[in-house]
């Protein structure tokens, strides 16, 4: 079986937000990257544990710069067996998708993971679509997935309910939580990455379809209100009165 | 020229966010002093559908179980039939997958997880950085697809009287195929819940939930957890909220025994109004709340019972 990741390069999930330049750029000033943690935890060890238990090869893909290639060699030492880089700064999520479909129409990929979204632009765009430009089906907001006799089948929960949902190979699927457990990539991972190819592929010619033209940090909040211990029950008389949330 | 509203009209009532993206819709349509049209699927009776506020209903019969190809099919087709110029989603679990489908196939420009209408500069805001920031994101294309963050404007839908019409194009084979589906839980659903109490690490272990549970019902509250809760088992994973959880934006949030971490946080900071119990007082959750106090949890949770108990029986 033949499967592509889709790993981004995201800020740290403790990273200080801030911008530079009119507040039209992220400031990426003391920040430390990581891989998407849907990308990573789920979508890329789940697409390693179906290669393990049935054969096959793990791709990974991601559209950036260099600056991208240490987090690139993060889903190398996992397990990756090559990655794929796209040479261009994305400018929105339909670059993109329309860069890895540029990449991968012809290469007869049977299955493609993507994160539910990535913890910096969390748009939930990428992998639909993706699926849309390779007119793949796709499967939403996994958290269970199984690959047999050609088809794939998974668990996605939604609106409070868990369904079980099937669809013939090749298809996209979209990663969130319960799929995988986290792996800590071991020290010959790590050095085995080193070598590992990563191939980097000239963009190709997409419109942009749209841009973000600034960012703002939402404003201060204001001060907490405390209510002592003895009297919190004046606590629900103030969110029915005064929060008007209850 | 025209707005279309794509909404899931199944079930026995419409959901909230199918009128939030109506309300939009409306507002759009008379700026641009157009119509509106509702495009959706499934068995709503008629009468229902021409009772939203919407000047023409069209519904894909006979599409109960259809995919997100096949509704990417419906709208882009209805939106080349009545030359759409907004497509406008609700950023839930079938606008997530079905919106960027839809931009994709029009190579129309998407805003996901749209929280205003646009600006004088026609710009529009998302959060990004899991809430951590805002963007303002202008659409270059001519057709412009909006997902709306559910819980991000006011409903101001009056009743309509829409003529109601049934699509009869070709929608082609379902791929996706829905084999099963049971309830998770019990009560609310996390998502569409406008009040949330959740529980952490501080709870000290899965026997101490009672209490919590039995608030969030006086309050007709959904359940939550901070990801150790979830982790270790004592409480179900569908629970987590947070940036590898659910991310959820209730009118009210209810923290009990959580500590705060940014990446709890990022799951709940979009919540109108946080009210965070701790026996700390240098919890960094007291930082981004609205209400505090000071307290063990197991104390603190039967006053709160007693109270809303109280405010039920006068109301
Ligand atoms: C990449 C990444 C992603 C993550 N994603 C998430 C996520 O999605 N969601 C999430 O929740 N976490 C997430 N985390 C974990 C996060 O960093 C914290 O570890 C976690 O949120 C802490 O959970 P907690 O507040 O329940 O526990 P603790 O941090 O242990 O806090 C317990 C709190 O309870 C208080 N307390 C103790 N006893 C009592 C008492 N008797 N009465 C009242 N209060 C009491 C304590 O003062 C303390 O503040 C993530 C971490 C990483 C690295
Ligand atoms: N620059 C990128 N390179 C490769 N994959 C990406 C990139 N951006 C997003 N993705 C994938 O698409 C998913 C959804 O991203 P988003 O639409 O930004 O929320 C992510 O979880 C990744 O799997």
């Amino acid at each position: 079986m033949k499967i592509l990741v889709l790993v981004s390069h995201v800020p740290d999930t403790t990273a200080r937000i801030a911008f530079t330049n009119d507040h039209t750029a992220f400031d990426t000033n003391g920040i430390s990257f990581i891989v998407n943690p849907y990308d990573e935890w789920y979508a890329l060890v789940r697409g390693l544990e179906l290669k393990e238990a049935q054969g096959g090869t793990v791709t990974t893909i991601t559209v950036g710069g260099p600056v991208t290639e240490p987090t690139i060699r993060k889903a190398l030492a996992i397990g990756a067996d090559d990655a794929v880089r796209i040479d261009t700064e994305p400018r929105d999520g339909h670059d993109v998708a329309a860069q890895v479909a540029a990449f991968a129409k012809d290469k007869g990929y049977d299955l493609i993971l993507a994160g539910k979204e990535t913890i910096d632009h969390n748009g939930s765009q990428v992998g639909p679509m993706l699926a849309e430009l390779l007119d793949l089906p796709f499967i939403s907001l996994a958290t269970k997935l199984d690959v047999a006799g050609g088809k794939a089948t998974a668990e996605r929960e939604v609106r409070g309910d868990v369904e079980v949902v099937e669809c013939p190979l090749p298809a996209l699927v979209s990663c969130a939580k319960g799929m995988a457990e986290q792996r800590i990539p071991n020290m010959r991972g790590i050095m085995a990455a080193r070598t590992k190819p990563l191939q980097v592929v000239p963009a190709a010619a997409v419109d942009a379809l749209s841009a973000t033209v600034r960012f703002e940090l939402p404003p201060p909040k204001q001060a907490v209100k405390m209510i002592p211990a003895d009297d919190a029950g004046t606590l629900i008389g103030l969110l029915h009165t005064e929060a008007k949330v209850i | 020229m025209s707005v279309i509203v794509f909404a899931d009209t199944r079930g026995n009532k419409v959901p909230k966010n199918t009128l939030e993206t109506l309300t939009y819709g409306r507002k759009l349509a008379a700026k641009g002093n157009t119509s509106l049209t509702l495009v959706t699927f499934g068995d709503a009776p008629p009468e229902r559908l021409a009772a939203l506020d919407a000047n023409k209903v069209i519904v894909a019969r006979n599409a109960s179980d259809a995919d997100s190809q096949q509704l990417t099919r419906l709208v882009a087709d209805v939106a080349g039939k009545e030359g759409a110029q907004w497509i406008i989603f609700s950023h839930d679990d079938t606008g997530k997958a079905v919106a960027p489908r839809v931009a994709a196939r029009l190579k129309a420009g998407e805003v996901a997880g749209a929280i205003t209408l646009p600006n004088d500069q026609g710009l529009i805001k998302r959060n990004v950085f899991s809430g951590k920031a805002q963007a303002w994101v202008e659409v270059k294309t001519a057709v412009k697809v909006v997902s709306l963050l559910p819980n991000s404007i006011p409903v101001e839908t009056a009743s309509g009287s829409a003529t109601v019409e049934e699509y009869n194009g070709d929608l082609g084979p379902a791929k996706v195929v829905v084999k099963s589906t049971h309830h998770a839980g019990e009560g609310i659903p996390l998502p569409e819940a406008e009040v949330v109490v959740s529980g952490g690490r501080g709870m000290k272990g899965p026997e101490n939930w009672g209490p919590l549970e039995e608030l969030a019902k006086e309050l007709h509250a959904a359940t939550a957890c901070s990801r150790p809760v979830a982790d270790m088992g004592w409480r179900p994973h569908h629970e987590h909220v947070g940036q590898t959880g659910v991310a959820i934006r209730p009118n009210l949030y209810i923290a009990i025994g959580i500590s705060g971490a940014i990446q709890h946080l990022a799951g709940v900071n979009g919540s109108k109004v946080i009210v965070v119990i701790n026996n700390d007082p240098e919890a960094p959750f007291f930082k981004a709340a609205d209400y505090g106090i000071i307290g063990d949890a197991q104390q603190v949770l039967p006053k709160l019972i007693e109270a809303a108990k109280k405010l039920n029986a006068e109301r």
